[in-house]
């Protein structure tokens, strides 16, 4: 690949007297389905919210498509193409899923335009067809608190895509998903991943393998090691900072 | 067993719930229209032939209080600010119509409070109201232009909540210092007079002049009904609700929240200051200590609290009802006013959290039907639309 969708070089962050991350560096290429995992504390939502603007680091590099994206506020990022799910479904709990849909499917998003342009029917088609692949047709108008976990997650994702950007960066999916609906977010994930840059921060192993190609560990700030699924599980350092940590947890 | 129709394709519901929409915006139309013409034309001839006159001024003044009203519902209703120095917005148009009508005075003339403080000079501020277009246009400009500087300076600083309610009272005290401490510049303390002044060749206490400023009133808040309404009602509205809800979520889908709420921040300024001037003229005078206290614009909000936020209608409805309460409770008693303001504040927010209006849409109207013996439970909407349910419900009963 000539251009990284993602670099980071040399990445510190630092909150008071602590390093949530050290000296990270990282890249991923257009197309790729990355998995990050790593113990608590290892600074993987932080490492997010360098990626979309919410926290900016002491020093270091972020480049999305070869641009530097530091100086820009969360928004910006967003318009640039970069989507991010948070750990808990956040969707807007009084507008219905069809409305949460074309809030973020409009490519307009300042004032007047929410003022004066009425939704196109691109995007009117865009939202019905989005609704019928998080499966919530049914459930288009009626007010988002009423639907369950498992929805809010699916309604999130929804969100997420109806920006149509060009990096996903998932938090936590499939936190409190019963096993059938993990499932179904993996191979959401995966139909996903045919057109999108995806990275996904998961805990749960076995949805891990459900749909890592290439997965990168994170430890105490840093990056310890990176590499296929079997790689990664056979690494001895890995071993000892989070799978045979996560073994004496069981 | 009967072939059931099933129900059509999926942009049919869509359709008939955007007719369904349109018809209930005309009905809302119709109603408006016919409650203006109401206070417009009848409501007025029928105090005055009852001998209750003095009401219709009151009306006025408290449709003059339900514009603000509007203005607070649709940042704390819809957006989730809530301001508490609201009553800085409404002094500002209040005063700029007021030093208008002090001015109306033969050439070389100078409004005479000046005189008491030794000023001989007219200040500069006040050269422009001298123009009646200045002025129209100073009473909701004016307000409009300091909310959106205050507002962008707070929002982009990211200050909301508690903070944000507090950053709008210290500005109110501060603006209240100012104007209760410039006698040589706004008379300060004592406030400036309308009722004396001329507008128009008729002195402005005239009742003609005053059944002026009262169909005004009610012109103006159905213009201000309908402008809140089309703000809150397209894509607008859902983005203030979703800031209300949710304001980071909101820029990480590509929304810049800072820009909205110093629009509606402005909006609801100038209809401060529209609400400002109405209620100026109708009452006769505007001193620091009935517009910019922190008791007044506490009131707002409290009227809004009472008929239900994020509803529109409510604000009106818990402006002219906290009012005319207050109103009628201290003529009778009135020692005992405050004591009902408390307990209707601590009321609303323990029985009814979603004020009148809003407990009407939720629970009054599903209580209203189980009374008619109508009730339905809505299910899933699946459910609903699930032919052999129909068929079931149509076929064979409850």
């Amino acid at each position: 690949m000539s251009e990284k969708i993602l670099e980071i070089e040399n990445l510190i962050v630092q909150f008071g007297g602590f390093r949530a991350i050290n000296d990270l560096s990282f890249s991923m290429d257009p197309g790729e389905l990355r998995v990050v995992i790593g113990p608590n504390g290892a600074g993987k939502t932080t490492f997010m919210d360098v990626i979309t603007g919410k926290t900016k680091p002491l020093s270091g590099n972020v480049r999305f498509k070869g641009r530097n994206i530091l100086p820009y506020k969360e928004h910006e990022i967003a318009q640039m193409g970069i989507g991010r799910k948070f750990q808990t479904p956040r969707v807007y709990m009084k507008l219905t899923p069809r409305e949460n849909l074309e809030l973020s499917c409009t490519r307009q998003k300042n004032v007047v335009a929410a003022l004066l342009n009425r939704s196109s029917a691109a995007e009117r088609q865009t939202v019905g067809g989005l609704l019928e692949t998080i499966g919530l047709e049914t459930k288009a108008d009626i007010p988002a608190e009423l639907l369950s976990h498992g929805e809010k997650q699916r309604l999130e994702i929804g969100m997420l895509v109806a920006q149509s950007p060009d990096l996903l960066l998932v938090d936590e999916p499939v936190a409190g998903l019963t096993d059938e609906e993990t499932e179904a977010v993996g191979d959401l994930l995966l139909a996903l991943a045919e057109s999108h840059s995806i990275m996904v921060i998961e805990h749960d192993m076995e949805f891990v393998r459900q749909i890592a190609r290439n997965v990168t560990v994170l430890h105490q700030g840093s990056v310890l090691c990176e590499g296929t699924m079997d790689q990664v599980q056979t690494d001895p350092r890995v071993i000892e900072v989070y799978l045979g940590q996560q073994d004496d947890d069981h | 067993m009967k072939v059931v129709e099933p129900i059509g394709s999926a942009a049919e519901p869509r359709r008939s719930l955007k007719t369904r929409k349109r018809q209930t915006l005309l009905m809302e139309l119709a109603i408006a229209a016919g409650l203006g013409l109401l206070l417009l034309l009848i409501i007025p001839p029928l105090l005055n032939a009852t001998g209750q006159g003095v009401r219709v001024n009151q009306l006025g003044r408290y449709l003059a209080l339900a514009i603000a009203a509007l203005g607070i519902d649709l940042i704390w209703g819809f957006t989730g600010m809530l301001s508490l120095g609201h009553g800085l917005f409404f002094a500002l148009g209040g005063y700029a119509l007021a030093m208008y009508l002090q001015l109306q005075l033969p050439p070389g003339q100078i409004p005479e409070f000046f005189g008491l403080y030794g000023v001989n000079e007219l200040p500069a501020f006040w050269q422009p109201f001298y123009s009646f277009p200045f002025t129209l246009l100073a009473i909701w400009l004016v307000p409009l232009i300091v909310a959106a500087l205050l507002g962008y300076l707070v929002f982009r600083n990211r200050i909301r909540g508690v903070y944000f309610s507090i950053l709008t009272q210290a500005a109110l005290i501060v603006f209240f210092n100012f104007f209760n401490g410039q006698q040589k510049l706004i008379n300060g303390t004592n406030g400036l007079k309308t009722d004396t002044s001329t507008i128009f060749g008729v002195q402005a206490s005239d009742p003609r002049a005053q059944m002026v400023f009262y169909s005004l009133s009610v012109l103006l808040l159905v213009g201000a009904y309908a402008l809140c309404r089309w703000l809150t009602s397209g894509r607008l509205g859902r983005l203030l609700v979703a800031i209300r809800d949710d304001e980071t979520r909101t820029r990480f889908s590509g929304y810049n929240p800072t820009w909205f709420k110093v629009f509606v921040f402005a909006v609801s300024a100038a209809l401060a200051g529209i609400a400002g001037a109405l209620y100026t003229v109708q009452s006769g005078i505007i001193t620091p200590s009935s517009s910019l206290s922190t008791a007044f614009s506490i009131e707002m909000v409290i009227w809004v609290a009472v008929g239900g936020r994020a509803t529109l209608v409510g604000a009106i409805l818990g402006t002219l009802l906290v009012n005319f309460a207050k109103t009628l409770l201290s003529e009778k008693f009135p020692e005992v006013w405050l004591f009902f303001q408390g307990a209707l504040f601590l009321s609303v927010v323990t029985v009814l959290p979603m004020g009148i209006v809003g407990w009407l849409r939720e629970d009054g109207w599903n209580l209203l039907r189980s009374w008619l013996g109508r009730n339905r439970i809505e299910t899933y909407p699946s459910l609903e639309t699930d032919p052999e349910v129909e068929y079931e419900r149509e076929n064979i009963g409850n």
